[in-house]
């Protein structure tokens, strides 16, 4: 089939509002950053947003800007800049490829959001080891670059059941985290709007819960790439009421169409599973790739990674711990496989992607075994590819072609 | 129509492969070059070639199917498929049962499994890296100074066998460099090197009992067989023409299209 003949995915009519509203974030943290007339708490992903929010901080998250240097194709650029300095091209291109932007003076925030000229300085830096190591390291980078304080939680690992002693130790830890930003933000904790933060966070959770399980309709309304940069209210907005107002225009959407049957791409025959993070230098090429072989990657364990069910306002600091400890990436195999099973059944899977993403082994599932006891116990099949989040000199586009499209091949064949 | 023939052709990395066979499925013409930078020259150049040595005619294509990584560069062919599904395909036609597939190819090495209905249950290729692939023995040819097809029977002739253990083509060079300075004989570098193959291919899966070699690596240095049948205690199955398997598979494709 041409490429120009290939279906393309359609578009999202409410990712125009979230793109307004990803322009908004930005401006505000660049005001912010140029007058100082509000803190800004940098913060991994599945850091503690809603602490530092309810704290009066504006909170800035690094791994989204490394996800746009990637979808930029800017990261590989310069990662070797932090590569010069000592950061393996083994460890996180999110880390090195966000360093090396730092060194170069350059963001891709300036090419989407004119007048920003670069990322904004913070005032503190808030980690939680649940990604990996190496956010600590990254922050760190910043910490001495900018002569402020570093703080975070440090997680569990391979956690089977959030049990009651570990749940404790994370509450604790993050209630600690109380006394240094009180000093940093010159603010005092304030319960009250802390509960009603996190009573936002559960809502933006929920809904984003129920908008990535519209995709379990025949014919799908939602596909990975899609969500991939829908989660952004998610990821950035939590704790926020623009977060959630934002979700429940875009769920009534998907649920327009999803009780329409009108599907994402065009003649859905195969419903593809995605595992691991997103390529994200390829996000357009791959998602073209599946549509043009009528594949709808539509359920992905990396966009439920912002789904945070037991969050409860009643009880904050213990149900954060408890919603970042149930957090996929820091779960033992056992859950993970039952996790996988159980997405595979409501989405109806045909196959199942893995993405052994080089330097992000905590995001990539397929090294222990994994795919092939899900596919013994499912009987669905699986396709490991080779690549990584920001560094493209890790992709090789042929060799991933080759494997989507003789896999596509094999299902179908199944499917005769 | 008695003259009617079904064309394969796989245009490979480093060869191309054109196979054309009568309505009984017979191999009646055959042709291999190298694939070169002007892909829909080099197919045209195969399929004259080929069609000359089954004493056939155009007007006798009844259908034309490509493979491999310039597979949508040939404009003789009206469909396409992926090299996993027609080394599948053209290794069934020959061994019909549950068989494992290791293809060694000059870019690339797979390893694919069919039941013994001949569906595919699983493939998996090579990494990125060029280990274990026909591109890791041409490299080393260059480096030892011996014409790649003299390096089967060296490695025939080899009393002893030096150890490469590297995953990576270069430091597998900076191996083979030592050992030359080491004083051994490049025969036993060559049989280092090709049993370096084998294990590289071997690692990326697990293998049912009936193994089938296919690929041009495999068809220049048969070698290289009674290596992996001594690694893995077993007889190795080959095709009769191993170089031309994903291509006899497409060709047998574009028949069972054409009779569908």
């Amino acid at each position: 089939m041409s490429e120009e003949k290939k279906p393309a995915r359609k578009i999202i009519e409410t990712s125009k509002d979230m793109g307004r509203y990803m322009a908004e974030y930005y401006y505000e943290l660049n005001d912010a950053a140029k007058t100082g007339k509000q803190k800004i708490a940098w913060c991994t992903s599945v850091g503690p947003t809603e602490l530092l929010r309810a704290m009066g901080f504006l909170v800035y998250f690094p791994e989204t800007h490394a996800a746009m240097l990637g979808t930029s194709r800017m990261a590989t650029d310069l990662i070797p800049h932090a590569n010069a300095l000592g950061y393996s091209p083994e460890v996180c291109s999110y880390m090195t490829s966000d360093i090396g932007a730092y060194l170069k003076k350059t963001t891709p925030l300036s090419k989407a959001f004119p007048g920003i000229e670069s990322i904004p300085k913070p005032d503190v830096l808030v980690f939680n080891t649940n990604q990996c190591r190496d956010v600590q390291d990254w922050f760190s980078f910043y910490a001495r670059e900018f002569n402020v304080p570093i703080i975070g939680v440090h997680a569990h690992v391979g956690v089977k059941d959030a049990t009651e002693p570990i749940i404790r130790d994370i509450a604790t830890q993050i209630e600690n985290l109380v006394e240094p930003l009180e000093k940093t933000s010159g603010n005092r904790f304030d319960m009250a709007l802390f509960k009603e933060t996190v009573r936002n966070s559960r809502k933006c959770s929920d809904l984003w819960k129920e908008i990535l399980e519209t995709a379990a309709a025949k014919p799908s309304p939602l596909t990975f790439f899609d969500a991939a940069t829908l989660m952004g209210p998610a990821v950035v907005g939590r704790g926020t009421t623009v977060a959630v107002g934002l979700y429940e225009k875009l769920l009534a959407e998907l649920k327009q169409k999803a009780a329409a049957r009108d599907g994402a791409i065009e003649n859905e025959k195969f419903r593809i599973y995605w595992d691991g993070m997103p390529v994200w230098g390829r996000l357009g090429a791959h998602s073209k790739l599946f549509s043009g072989l009528n594949a709808n990657v539509l359920a992905s364990t990396y966009c439920s990674s912002w789904i945070f069910t037991s969050l409860d306002p009643d009880d904050p600091f213990r149900s954060m711990a408890k919603a970042y400890t149930e957090l996929f990436i820091v779960r033992s195999d056992d859950y993970k496989e039952q996790y996988i099973e159980e997405k595979l059944k409501i989405y109806g899977i045909d196959g199942i992607i893995y993405h052994d993403a080089k330097t992000c082994p905590n995001n990539s599932n397929c090294r222990y075994g994994l795919s092939k006891r899900i596919q013994k116990s499912t009987g669905i099949p699986t396709l490991s590819i080779d690549g990584d989040l920001c560094d493209m000199r890790l992709v090789s586009d042929e060799q991933t072609k080759t494997n989507v499209e003789a896999f596509i091949e094999q299902l179908s064949e199944m499917k005769g | 129509m008695s003259n009617s023939v079904y064309i394969g052709i796989d245009l490979g990395a480093s060869r191309t492969k054109l196979a054309i066979l009568d309505v009984d499925k017979n191999l009646i013409g055959h042709a291999v070059r190298h694939s070169g930078t002007d892909y829909g020259k080099t197919a045209r150049l195969v399929l004259d070639e080929a069609l000359q040595m089954a004493k056939a005619d155009e007007k006798d294509i009844v259908s034309a199917l490509s493979t491999g990584y310039g597979r949508k560069n040939v404009s003789f062919a009206a469909t396409d498929k992926t090299e996993i599904a027609c080394h599948g395909k053209g290794c069934f036609h020959y061994f019909p049962k549950e068989i494992s597939i290791i293809d060694i190819g000059g870019q690339d090495n797979k390893i694919i499994k069919l039941n013994d209905k001949g569906f595919r249950l699983s493939f998996k290729m090579n990494r990125k890296c060029a280990a274990g692939t026909g591109a890791f023995l041409e490299e080393m040819s260059l480096r030892l100074s011996v014409p790649l097809e003299e390096m089967n029977a060296l490695a025939e002739k080899a009393e002893g066998m030096v150890q490469l253990g590297s995953y990576c083509t270069v430091f597998s060079g900076t191996e083979v460099l030592e050992n030359i300075r080491n004083g051994k004989s490049v025969a036993d570098i060559i049989k280092g090197l090709f049993y370096s193959v084998i294990k590289r291919v071997v690692e990326m899966d697990s293998l049912t009992s009936h193994v089938v070699m296919t690929g041009g690596v495999v068809a220049h240095n048969p070698y290289l067989v009674t290596m992996a049948g001594e690694m893995l205690g077993r007889k190795i199955l080959v095709p009769p023409f191993p170089q031309l398997t994903g291509a006899i598979g497409a060709a047998l494709f574009s028949m069972n299209a054409e009779q569908n």
